[in-house]
């Protein structure tokens, strides 16, 4: 009961095999099941898509300055400028163009560092829980070590150490969270392995290695997809909260952590500044968790009593 | 019931804590020496000649090999001596001291709204009969789960600091209200002062970061106690109490609440080593004068024996709530009590 109230724990406790019946034809009424897995998902492929087109959708240079232009309210507002849909901050860029453009920033820590992390983690947990012995006992003791030493205490010291920018804060990320991919992917693994198929397999003569990546793998997928998607709700707010203390990028690159700060700086004068960056962040974390919880349920028909 | 409190007292794992918090020593003293940077290099004057660097690496004892310096920090760091800050040249225990206060007050204020907030929430949805309460509490606590303290605490600057202007939204204390206390626990000194002005203006100035802080962690809370709640209402003594006519109120608050608390405060105590961590950007944001706050000022000026400093007292203080849930978990539950 206990593991089950965590959302990180309790992706672990699906019987796979259930998921099944679902594929195919049944896809679409099942996505009609779990809306918010259509809503989270659509806003962030809105989302990546005006990060990718970033110089086409951008109404403004992010860069420009123009001081004759500086904190104009949003479009609604009255003293607004048109063409400056969400207003300019204190050096007259304008807010929208750096939102967009901070997506780029945010999205891409987001898919590198879920990837990364999801990939080492994964890897070390299929080989601990499939072959076990020494390499178990291995990898469960830097898991333990890993969760006896606090996260923040772990990423003041990376990044003391690795110094600031965009590799520093993805590496920070992926070095901290890798263990939940693994922790999950070990224990789905060890149930996976007891399983009728993978012993037909064994008699069948089929090596260990591809037991172990053709027939097991694609049976966690689901599972890595939606810790995936909740790593990269995760990394977003890793790289705002970073960027926001002026440890992420350099300064001359928009992110939603330094917009964010700026606006802290200027709220009285300025308060778009803060206030719509934020909301955006709000959005995709949000989006992040809700696409991750959707996908569990869509996996797992044992949550869905 | 009551068990004197050194018997409970966990010693292996005080064992176990030590030989974590000299790994934490080893591992962050060593990769704070290979980090790319001279410290010296930010110390000096721009016409100082090679042979003033080498007499001010000297003095500081950097020219010694990283095992030495290891050695000769440990005999100091016993002893409370962390060395001297680099970029507020002070004493590296005294700037900690001063600003450890403010963090625990603030933390302390976090866990106990955290604790009312879960725990009411979880036992008002156990209660609760209609289907539409029951899944606002739970749609919220989603939220809840999901959305960061660094968001709260954005999102409450913007209501009740600017929209809205009723709480201040930086520092710790008005200025201008004279305290003359003996130490820097400044609320729970006013609170035995009996001064209202004083504990007032303080807690004016830490509900909107105490609150940022506990919401994610009352989320936690909730979710773990309405489970563990569930739970206990199937067991026989549960189910005998409502045979015997008591109602759902009363076996509640009397019987399964109790035993529902035990792995809820496990899990609590885990959570509040994280929240302890949420400080360090709630702090910055309303600037509040804690070692959150201080940590990342230490990081961005690259102050290596304040990080060094600030790391040692973080690990010490994960370390201290994770040896005094276990004692706490020991006492409420008799089962886990050893010879």
């Amino acid at each position: 009961m206990v593991e089950r109230a965590l959302p990180e724990a309790s992706v672990s406790s699906a019987p796979i095999a259930g998921a099944a019946p679902r594929r195919g034809a049944s896809i679409w009424s099942a996505l009609l099941a779990e809306p918010r897995v259509v809503i989270a998902g659509g806003f962030l492929v809105l989302l990546a898509l005006a990060a990718i087109f970033a110089p086409l959708i951008a109404p403004h240079n992010p860069l420009e300055q123009d001081l004759m232009l500086n904190t104009l309210p949003p479009a609604w507002v009255d003293g607004a400028e048109p063409g400056y849909l969400l207003g300019t901050d204190s050096l007259g860029r304008d807010l929208l163009s750096r939102m967009i453009y901070g997506g780029r920033v945010a999205l891409t820590v987001a898919l590198v560092a879920a990837f990364a992390a999801g990939l080492i983690g994964t890897v070390l947990g299929l080989l601990a829980g499939f072959f076990g012995g020494w390499i178990d006992a291995a990898v469960s003791r830097l898991i333990d070590i890993w969760m006896a030493f606090p996260p923040v205490l772990l990423s003041i010291l990376l990044v003391a150490v690795i110094g600031t920018g965009l590799t520093s804060v993805i590496l920070a990320i992926v070095v901290i969270d890798w263990t939940r991919f693994c922790r999950v992917v070990r224990s789905e693994t060890l149930q996976q392995a007891r399983m009728d198929y993978v012993d037909a397999a064994v008699v069948l003569g089929t090596s260990r290695w591809r037991i172990l990546f053709v027939e097991i793998l694609p049976n966690l997928l689901p599972v890595v997809v939606v810790l995936l998607s909740l790593e990269m709700g995760i990394a977003v707010i890793v790289e705002a909260v970073l960027s926001f203390v002026g440890l992420s990028v350099s300064s001359d690159m928009p992110t939603w952590g330094g917009l964010i700060a700026e606006g802290r700086q200027i709220i009285y004068q300025a308060w778009w500044v803060l206030v719509f960056p934020l909301v955006l962040l709000f959005a995709t974390v949000l989006a992040f968790n809700q696409l991750g919880d959707g996908l569990r349920r869509l996996v797992d028909p044992v949550l869905l009593r | 019931m009551r068990v004197p409190f050194l018997a409970v007292l966990p010693w292996r794992s005080l064992l176990l804590a030590m030989v974590t918090l000299f790994g934490v020593a080893v591992v962050s003293f060593v990769l704070l020496r290979v980090v790319p940077g001279d410290p010296i290099a930010m110390m000096i004057s721009p016409g100082a000649s090679p042979e003033d660097i080498m007499r001010l690496r000297a003095s500081y004892g950097l020219d010694r090999s990283i095992p030495v310096q290891f050695v000769i920090w440990l005999g100091h760091a016993v002893t409370g001596d962390f060395g001297t800050s680099i970029s507020m040249r002070q004493d590296v225990m005294h700037l900690i001291a001063g600003r450890l206060p403010a963090t625990t007050e603030l933390t302390l204020l976090a866990l106990v709204i955290a604790l009312v907030l879960g725990i009411g929430t979880a036992v008002l949805s156990t209660l609760s009969r209609r289907k539409l309460v029951g899944a606002a509490i739970e749609n919220g606590n989603g939220i809840l789960l999901a959305v960061p303290d660094f968001v709260w605490a954005l999102t409450f600057v913007v209501l009740f600091g600017v929209a809205w202007q009723i709480l201040p939204i930086s520092g710790r204390i008005d200025p201008r209200i004279s305290t003359d206390f003996a130490t820097n626990f400044v609320l729970f000194e006013g609170l035995l002062r009996l001064r209202p002005a004083v504990v007032g203006d303080v807690l004016a100035h830490m509900i909107m970061p105490a609150f940022a802080l506990a919401l994610p962690l009352a989320a936690v809370i909730m979710r773990v106690l309405k489970g563990a709640l569930e739970a206990e209402g199937q067991q026989d003594y549960a189910l005998l109490a409502k045979i015997r006519g008591r109602s759902k109120l009363r076996i509640t608050l009397q019987e399964t609440l109790r035993n529902a608390l035990v792995p809820t405060l496990a899990l609590t105590g885990v959570q509040f080593t994280f929240m302890f961590g949420g400080t360090v950007i709630v702090e910055r944001i309303f600037s509040y004068p804690g070692i959150g706050n201080l940590a990342i000022d230490a990081v961005i000026n690259r102050d290596l024996p304040l990080i060094q400093g600030l790391i040692l007292v973080f690990g010490l203080i994960f370390i201290l709530i994770n040896l005094a849930v276990e004692a706490s978990f020991a006492m409420l539950n008799p089962r886990l009590r050893h010879g």
